[in-house]
């Protein structure tokens, strides 16, 4: 650049005025035709040849990106359409890429708390009540899916929160099934007696996706009927009573025991009992095999029972050159059998309820999981809640020196901002 | 970084008030041409993208289709409105993440920098034995990939990690480093018995986050990342004083040492001055570098615990990948350029004063 200053100004005026000329008719391309033509030739292109869906999935490891892999190839020989399975390394980075260039995958994974906001941007194609048999679903899963009325993707499958025991350290405290705790106050006072040395009755991870389960016990939620309601006298009674627990020593979070989860906390000794999902049967598998546990009901608050439940939808892409076949492949991916056959390879509960006497028969272990579905609440999915459940979580951390009323005193305006906006 | 160094160093041209020759002419027009090709992908992956990105901080962009596209609004300085003034999540998130960041700057700027020099200083000196092997060594962790180095500190600062073990055996009862969230300053402030927020400073604020708040400090957690990028910068930081303390000829300091200047003297009266133009090129690029840190916030704390490990960087890429506000994303990517910017040129003046 600082070749020569002299040879006048006049030269590098033109210069710059070709290199914004240039930047002009770059940014007209992307703008003008680049991205949106795109979509549409590819829309066109798939009606008439051979039939192509993508898929990409937000894997939880090998056995769910084989099974689904398999599942989606199977349906797509007997179809006669080409299917590719991708297991996203970054869904929500990926997905954003997709939506934004208008050439998204198909099918793919959306989780509740996303929904609202891809719905809102139009990615998402509501199919809901297309499919054969949507009541067959859990009604608090088409919930959790359902933004303004309108019901987008089938629910994939789901977990619940339940409590998981260690069952030699059961024993070791002196505690029979007669002890099996069904009440707040019979959780404190076991919990306080699997308190030993290095060994804390109850661990979990300090967010509101575990310790929300109290306050549905208790009868509170974050939102009820689109309007917040965090500070709600039930949602404190709810923290008082974990933080109770947590000045009386037999509650501890995990990350104050030197813990990743729950599960962790369980499988190394350093818990007796853990709030977890679904999920933890399969980390505790492959990471301590040796661990003698068993799946209790979460004990009822002074509302009656109460749980969380976590779950991904089938996504379709509004921008998708097919969606006539994308249905019928959610379709497939849905129904009964082959939701058993996920259960199998992976671990998760069937979304419909036509599968739960399946799933009892094939894990009798893990029943209190699926007994959660009759009572359990979801995370609430309206957009920008997420960002503040996530604020929560990092109040709640805080829980054993703070003040619960306080803590859900910010939780709720932060939570009638985003309602509004 | 090799224009920070013209800058510094810059001689004046002789040429500006020579008339134009037409071989001048030439080599101008042949300079032009070698350069096309650069400065054409320099605007199609440089400027293009930053142009476009001004668009969607300006734009209610929702992440699909292009945002180019006739259906897109305009919707002026709104989203910069929402973040410094709106007073909600968004504005507080941005306040908690400038804190976050500020803290982090504050201290790692200017520990890498005398730890660089200190360092650079004894790997140069002609009497120590196996240079070669210190000067590796130093530099070794600035060639390794930061995530890396992150996983490893993630264990070593672990509650029961190599770290606290080690101060374990002096009695002390280390903290859960990457899980406490207590601000640094206010441990030290609690100890002193100022464990409750004056009034004054607990009412007011700024972005969205009280005084109170402000001087926080870096949470213990942040503060293993501060020593994380010490450790990680350092060498390379080490390695451009080292290329300048070559410079200086072995004769200044003779002199210095004939007029009878003790060790420090000489580093502080005949070094470090000599050393001003890789000084700003360090302050400089630390600067730049530490507030715009991502990467091991990503690979590492992922802005937790209680969020105060998020940063500006961090916090316009889950505003906008994860919570597909474009809008927001890039306009906080604007406000972190506009401050980079101004502290730079803040710094440059100062440095420059400093020297008349």
């Amino acid at each position: 650049m600082v070749l020569n200053p002299s040879p006048g100004r006049r030269r590098t005026r033109a210069a710059v005025l070709a290199a914004a000329t240039t930047l002009g008719l770059l940014l007209a391309g992307c703008g003008g035709s680049g991205f949106d033509d795109t979509g549409g030739a590819a829309s066109s292109g798939a009606d008439s040849g051979p039939k192509e869906l993508q898929v990409l999935i937000g894997s939880s490891g090998q056995a769910e990106t084989t099974a689904v892999t398999q599942a989606a190839q199977a349906w797509g020989t007997s179809s006669g359409t080409k299917v590719t399975v991708t297991a996203a390394s970054d869904l929500d980075q990926q997905l954003s890429q997709g939506f934004a260039s208008s050439q998204p995958p198909d099918v793919f994974y959306v989780g509740s708390d996303v929904v609202a906001s891809y719905a809102a941007n139009g990615s998402l194609a509501a199919y809901g009540a297309d499919l054969p048999d949507t009541d067959d679903f859990y009604p608090n899963l088409r919930s959790a899916f359902t933004v303004d009325g309108t019901f987008y993707c089938a629910p994939k499958d789901f977990s619940t929160l339940a409590l998981i025991v260690d069952e030699q350290a059961w024993a070791a405290a002196g505690l029979t099934d007669a002890d099996v705790p069904t009440t707040w106050d019979q959780l404190a006072s076991v919990a306080g007696r699997l308190t030993t040395g290095g060994r804390t009755g109850l661990v979990t991870s300090s967010e509101y996706q575990r310790l929300g389960a109290f306050m549905a016990e208790a009868g509170g939620s974050l939102v009820t009927d689109g309007k917040a309601t965090a500070d709600s006298a039930q949602n404190v009674e709810a923290l008082r009573y974990v933080k109770g627990l947590l000045s009386a020593g037999s509650m501890r979070f995990a990350a104050d025991v030197g813990a990743g989860d729950g599960t962790e906390a369980l499988g190394t000794g350093k818990a007796a009992m853990t709030i977890e999902g679904n999920w933890a049967v399969g980390g505790i598998a492959s990471s301590y095999p040796d661990l003698r546990y068993r799946v209790l009901e979460l004990p009822a608050g002074p509302a009656g029972k109460g749980t969380l439940s976590f779950t991904n939808c089938w996504g379709i892409a509004a921008d998708s050159g097919d969606q006539d076949q994308a249905k019928a492949l959610v379709a497939s991916l849905t129904s009964t059998d082959q939701q058993l056959a996920f259960t199998q390879a992976f671990g998760v509960m069937p979304s419909v309820a036509s599968a739960a006497d399946g799933f009892r028969r094939q894990f009798p272990d893990q029943a209190a999981f699926l007994a959660g579905a009759d009572y359990a609440k979801t995370v609430p999915n309206q957009a920008g809640v997420s960002d503040v459940v996530k604020d929560l979580n990092a109040q709640l951390e805080g829980l054993a020196a703070g003040d619960p009323a306080e803590i859900l005193g910010r939780t709720q305006t932060n939570l009638e901002a985003a309602l509004k906006g | 970084m090799s224009s920070d160094v013209a800058t510094a160093t810059r001689t004046p041209t002789s040429s500006r008030t020579a008339r134009p020759s037409p071989h001048g002419r030439r080599q101008a027009r042949a300079g032009w041409v070698f350069t096309a090709p650069a400065l054409l992908l320099v605007l199609l992956f440089v400027g293009l993208p930053v142009v476009m990105a001004v668009w969607v901080s300006v734009s209610g962009w929702r992440g699909r289709g292009s945002p180019f596209a006739s259906g897109v609004p305009f919707v002026g300085l709104d989203n910069y409105r929402t973040l410094l003034a709106g007073g909600g999540l968004p504005t507080q998130d941005l306040g908690t993440a400038l804190r976050n960041n500020f803290w982090y700057v504050v201290l790692v700027v200017p520990l890498q920098t005398v730890v660089a020099l200190l360092l650079a200083v004894a790997v140069n000196r002609r009497t120590l034995r196996g240079r070669g092997f210190f000067r590796t060594a130093f530099y070794f962790p600035s060639v390794t990939s930061s995530v890396a180095i992150v996983v490893v500190f993630l264990f070593l600062f672990s509650a029961s990690g190599a770290v606290n073990q080690v101060i374990g055996v002096l009695g002390i009862d280390g903290p859960n480093w990457f899980a406490d969230p207590r601000g640094v300053l206010h441990v030290l402030l609690g100890a002193l018995g100022v464990g409750e927020s004056p009034g004054a400073l607990a009412d007011h604020g700024f972005i969205g986050i009280s005084w109170w708040e402000w001087l926080a400090g870096p949470s213990v957690a942040m503060s293993a990342l501060i020593l994380l990028a010490v450790f990680t910068t350092s060498g390379t930081f080490m390695l451009l004083f080292l290329a300048g303390l070559q410079n200086i000829s072995a004769e200044v300091e003779e002199a210095a040492l004939v007029d009878g200047a003790s060790s420090f003297q000489r580093l502080r009266h005949v070094t470090v001055p000599m050393l001003r133009p890789v000084l700003f090129t360090v302050l400089t690029l630390g600067l730049v570098g530490t507030w715009q840190v991502f990467d091991q916030i990503y690979a590492g704390t992922q802005g937790g615990p209680a969020k105060t490990t998020i940063t500006p960087a961090y916090l316009s890429y889950t505003t906008s990948f994860v919570d597909q506000r474009w809008g927001q994303g890039a306009a906080i990517a604007f406000i972190l350029f506009a401050i980079i910017v101004v502290l730079t040129l803040v710094q440059r003046a100062v440095l420059r004063g400093d020297r008349t």
